[in-house]
């Protein structure tokens, strides 16, 4: 809890920052900003506590779920730089400054209490991640993803909004544990009919949330706009909350109409999801556009393991999102120095042919991609193996068969387009130069690629945690 | 602890290559294979039994149940033994190469063994398919970087294809290990074969068909062996090595070891059609190999051909069957490293691998003509070499099965020999070709290569009890099973 705290003050704090320090120092402030918070947020471990009038819980699982969105914002903030070459125009107090008070809003949404709660923490997430996709001021392409982005995110906010008060109006009530024991104490005949548009509506506003098809359209367009570094914090941040928000009110909350109505929407979701990401993905061009779609793909996967809703699904969860934030990041920091070498020497930076012939210069580059790719994939020796394994147990406990069968088509199909990097990484000729990589992206990049086998390995190490 | 040593060594030593890229590649990864062969020779030599002493177990993912636990049986141990046997020659075979002293490559041949090693040694299931997935890498990047022609599309449909199949192993397996009995489920094969077995008749066979997809796709048996010849044919020659040689036998002992205990209904629903399918295999694979122009395509489609009785031999559920299987794979190993190795010295000598632009090399090269003959016979299974006793074995029981399937499958030796004795006859005898004129004769590296393998292939004919007494009880225990 007084992460929360403790990160607000960071952010003001960031804010004066910006008078008198450069970028530079900035960022390793946000670093040790973030480090600090994170140390805060483990302290509470064990401790289940209740704040800010009963709306705000601290339990294990919050906490993981915190830890893990900290640390990927701490590496994306490893992998930050200006726009373009000039720090000027980045207004980089604002820019650290709103990622830690998007952090605040995220460790909101995986704590939260009392739906209010969730709520606000959803808005301060979303309201900061506009502002920063939108952030590259002077690009066309930013400007116009964040306010498609902003436009289509209040849409849904507005469903989400219109679920709850459906869900409060069924149930006299905002608070977690009250909601469940209303539902569980109420017989389904009796039930307000309102109550399952009301979780339907919950329901749809999450999805938008996590890009699941079919609502999943901003994503491509918003993805590709937005500063690289900003994708990145979306991909992984913004998901790992929405989809830990979703589970614990969908899954857990609602109870027994989660088998009646948020089951079966799950179950078709994500087959479709899982089949729009993947054979979309195969199309794609821009490495970008194509990491957009594996996003939206691996939400499929993950919503598997929410339709299973088992003991371990919470584990699962985390497992997945951790393994995946890891190979996400890795991937979209090594496009990142790719693109931004290649732009203005090839016509599309973005494109897969710019890795052509990474390998032969920089064998770190390729390597580090290399391995995030296969994790994405799903390929032993990385972490999204196990993540894969996991999803396809629990899915097998509750006799889930038919998304398993889509997963494992759709598997097969991912191979072929996070191959493609690879291929161009190492089998192609180009003539890229030893790219110069400033000491925290080196680090960064090499912590999130060890991080990747070290869980491909010995997945214990953390399975054993969550 | 020793077993992980054996597992880990090549991985250590390969990665270091990798890493480090020393100068002379060669010697430390030859020197280490020969370390690693050493050592496991002595611990087969060892353990006859399986026991305690020698099995390996700690918790790997403990709240899953799942472990790291190895073990050597009398079945196993004849894989493990191919492995250490053949490693040293695939590695020795790029002496005084460009690839002798590439560290990449040298490494990713070590790791392969060390992914190849884990897949036989494991004793728990998931463990075996870790290895089983994780030994495409190596072998991709080794074919991928090093092959010929069109070699990103080819290595890659092999990847994905591959894949795909192991994908259903891999659902395959989560389904058993969910019903093994325990608040904390077990993945140890021992207990996967227990809960099969009490399984329904359908699900038996719903199950038999996953898993034999994924074996049938790495062996390969007819109809999805589409990817194999491309890929031998594509591969640098100690990739094919390592395919053909080692890397099929993952197939063949995924079904002795997994789905033959697992799985009894599955085989009495689906066992004939597999047979018949690999019987096909046999005829289809032998026939293709005749016509074939590319030397490295005919002995792809010659594989394809012995691998296919292999399967049927297997499928019989018979100690005749398993245990002529499991000798086949050992001489198989041998005699396909060692063609492969032929080919690739008549390909440096003369840049092709055309048929028709070859002939005569006998009387340029009278050591080559006697390895590559000796090495053919064996593949042919004449008696006096050790293909004969594997395939002998096989055939039998496949007759005690079916004989009319017996029968059609007995063509195999026809047909081999009319394969094998083309490639002999166009290559080796008859007139001196434009190519091969300026023949030179065998290099001291490429002797110490090839008599080793002309002697093994000549006493496995000749002493094939040795082998057969060390996997005789495993063998009569899984049977035991069976009946």
């Amino acid at each position: 809890m007084t992460a929360i705290i403790a990160l607000s003050l960071f952010g003001i704090l960031n804010l004066f920052l910006g008078f008198w320090f450069s970028r530079k120092t900035i960022q390793l402030c946000t670093i040790l900003f973030l480090a600090i918070s994170m140390g805060l947020t483990a302290a509470d471990w064990n401790h289940e506590l209740l704040w800010f009038g009963n709306m705000f819980r601290t339990t294990n699982t919050s906490i993981n779920f915190s830890l893990i969105i900290q640390l990927a914002t701490l590496f994306v903030v490893g992998f930050s730089n200006g726009f373009g070459q000039d720090d000027e125009h980045t207004h980089p107090a604002e820019y650290y400054a709103i990622m830690l008070f998007s952090v605040v809003g995220a460790i909101l949404m995986v704590s939260f209490d009392h739906i209010i709660m969730l709520f606000v923490g959803l808005e301060i997430l979303s309201i900061s991640m506009y502002v920063l996709t939108g952030s590259d001021k002077r690009n066309l392409r930013s400007n116009e993803a964040a306010i498609k982005y902003f436009l289509m995110g209040s849409f849904a906010t507005g469903i989400l909004l219109f679920g709850i008060t459906l869900v409060y109006g069924a149930t006299h009530t905002f608070y977690i544990s009250n909601i469940t024991q209303v539902i569980a104490g109420t017989a389904p005949e009796s039930m307000p009919s309102f109550i399952y548009a009301g979780v339907l509506l919950i329901l749809i506003g999450f999805l938008f949330k996590i890009s699941a098809a079919p609502f999943h359209f901003w994503t491509p367009d918003v993805y590709d706009g937005a500063p690289t570094i900003f994708t990145m914090f979306m991909s992984t941040v913004v998901k790992t909350a929405g989809f830990a928000a979703l589970y614990l009110l969908v899954g857990k909350v609602f109870g027994g109409l989660f088998v009646t109505i948020s089951l079966p929407v799950i179950y078709i979701i994500s087959m479709i999801t899982l089949v729009i990401g993947n054979i979309t993905a195969v199309f794609q061009q821009s490495i970008k556009r194509m990491l957009a779609y594996s996003s939206i793909s691996h939400a499929g996967y993950m919503l598997i393991t929410v339709a299973a809703n088992q003991v371990s699904t919470t584990s699962t969860i985390l497992f997945y999102s951790l393994s995946y934030t890891l190979a996400t990041i890795t991937a979209f920091g090594v496009y990142k120095i790719v693109s931004e070498y290649q732009a203005g020497r090839v016509e599309n930076p973005s494109y897969v042919s710019s890795f052509d012939g990474l390998a032969k210069e920089n064998p770190f580059l390729a390597f580090c991609f290399t391995v995030s790719l296969l994790s994405l994939a799903g390929i032993p020796l990385t972490a999204g193996f196990w993540g894969k394994f996991f999803v396809f147990t629990d899915a097998f406990n509750r006799n889930i068969l038919y998304p398993v069968v889509v997963a494992i088509l759709m598997s097969a199909v991912g191979i072929y387009y996070y191959f493609k990097g690879i291929i161009a990484a190492y089998f192609k000729t180009g003539d890229i130069q030893a790219i110069e990589i400033p000491i925290i992206v080196r680090v960064s990049l090499l912590l999130s690629t060890f991080g990747t086998i070290l869980l491909g390995v010995y997945p214990s190490l953390l399975k054993g945690l969550f | 602890m020793y077993l992980l040593f054996i597992l880990f060594f090549p991985l250590v030593l390969g990665s270091l290559l990798l890493i480090a890229k020393p100068k002379n590649a060669f010697v430390w990864s030859l020197a280490g294979s020969l370390i690693e062969a050493i050592a496991i020779g002595y611990i087969l030599l060892q353990s006859a039994e399986p026991n305690a002493a020698i099995a390996f177990s700690k918790p790997w993912i403990s709240e899953a149940g799942i472990n790291f636990s190895l073990w050597i049986d009398g079945i196993n141990g004849v894989l493990i033994g191919l492995t250490a046997l053949l490693v040293p020659f695939i590695i020795g075979s790029t002496a005084n190469t460009e690839k002798a002293n590439d560290s990449t490559y040298q490494g990713l041949i070590l790791a392969m063994q060390t992914a190849l090693l884990g897949a036989f040694l494991a004793k728990d299931a998931f463990l075996f398919y870790f290895f089983f997935e994780a030994s495409l890498l190596p072998i991709y990047f080794l074919a991928a970087m090093y092959g010929g022609e069109n070699r990103t599309a080819i290595t890659f449909k092999f990847f994905v294809y591959t894949l795909f199949g192991s994908l259903f192993l891999l659902i395959g397996l989560i389904y058993v290990y969910l019903r093994t009995p325990g608040e904390i489920h077990s993945a140890d094969i021992d207990a996967l074969v227990t809960t099969a077995r009490g399984l329904t008749a359908a699900n038996q066979g719903y199950l038999f068909l996953a898993f034999f997809i994924a074996f049938a796709i790495k062996m390969p048996v007819f109809p999805f062996h589409t990817w194999q010849p491309d890929t031998y044919t594509t591969a640098p020659t100690q990739g094919s090595m390592l395919l053909g040689g080692i890397m099929l036998k993952m197939g063949t002992y995924g079904l002795i070891r997994l789905v033959l205990p697992m799985f009894p209904a599955g085989i009495a629903t689906w066992g004939f059609t597999v047979s018949v399918l690999s019987v096909i295999g046999i005829i289809y694979g032998s026939i293709i190999a005749i016509q074939q122009k590319d030397a490295k395509r005919l002995l792809a489609y010659s594989s394809f051909a012995h691998v296919g009785l292999m399967a049927a031999g297997i499928l019989t559920q018979s100690i005749d069957g398993i245990q002529g299987a499991l000798y086949q794979m050992l001489s198989h190993g041998i005699n396909i490293v060692g063609l492969f190795f032929v080919i690739e010295i008549i390909e440096r000598r003369t840049k092709t691998r055309e048929l028709a632009q070859l002939g005569g090399i006998t009387q340029a090269s009278f050591g080559l003509s006697v390895a590559f003959v000796v090495l053919s016979l064996g593949s042919v299974a004449l008696p006096l070499t050790n293909g004969f006793i594997g395939e002998f074995l096989l055939l039998k029981s496949v007759f005690d099965q079916d004989i009319i399937l017996g029968i059609v499958a007995g063509l195999t030796i026809i047909l081999g020999a009319v394969y094998t004795l083309r490639f002999i006859q166009k290559t080796m005898f008859g007139n001196v070709s434009r190519t091969t004129r300026a023949f030179e004769d065998l290099t001291f590296g490429e002797q110490f290569v090839l008599i080793p393998l002309v002697v093994l292939v000549l006493l496995g004919g000749l002493f094939p009890q040795i082998v057969m007494d060390y996997s005789a009880s495993s063998v009569q225990q899984l049977t035991d099973l069976l009946n």
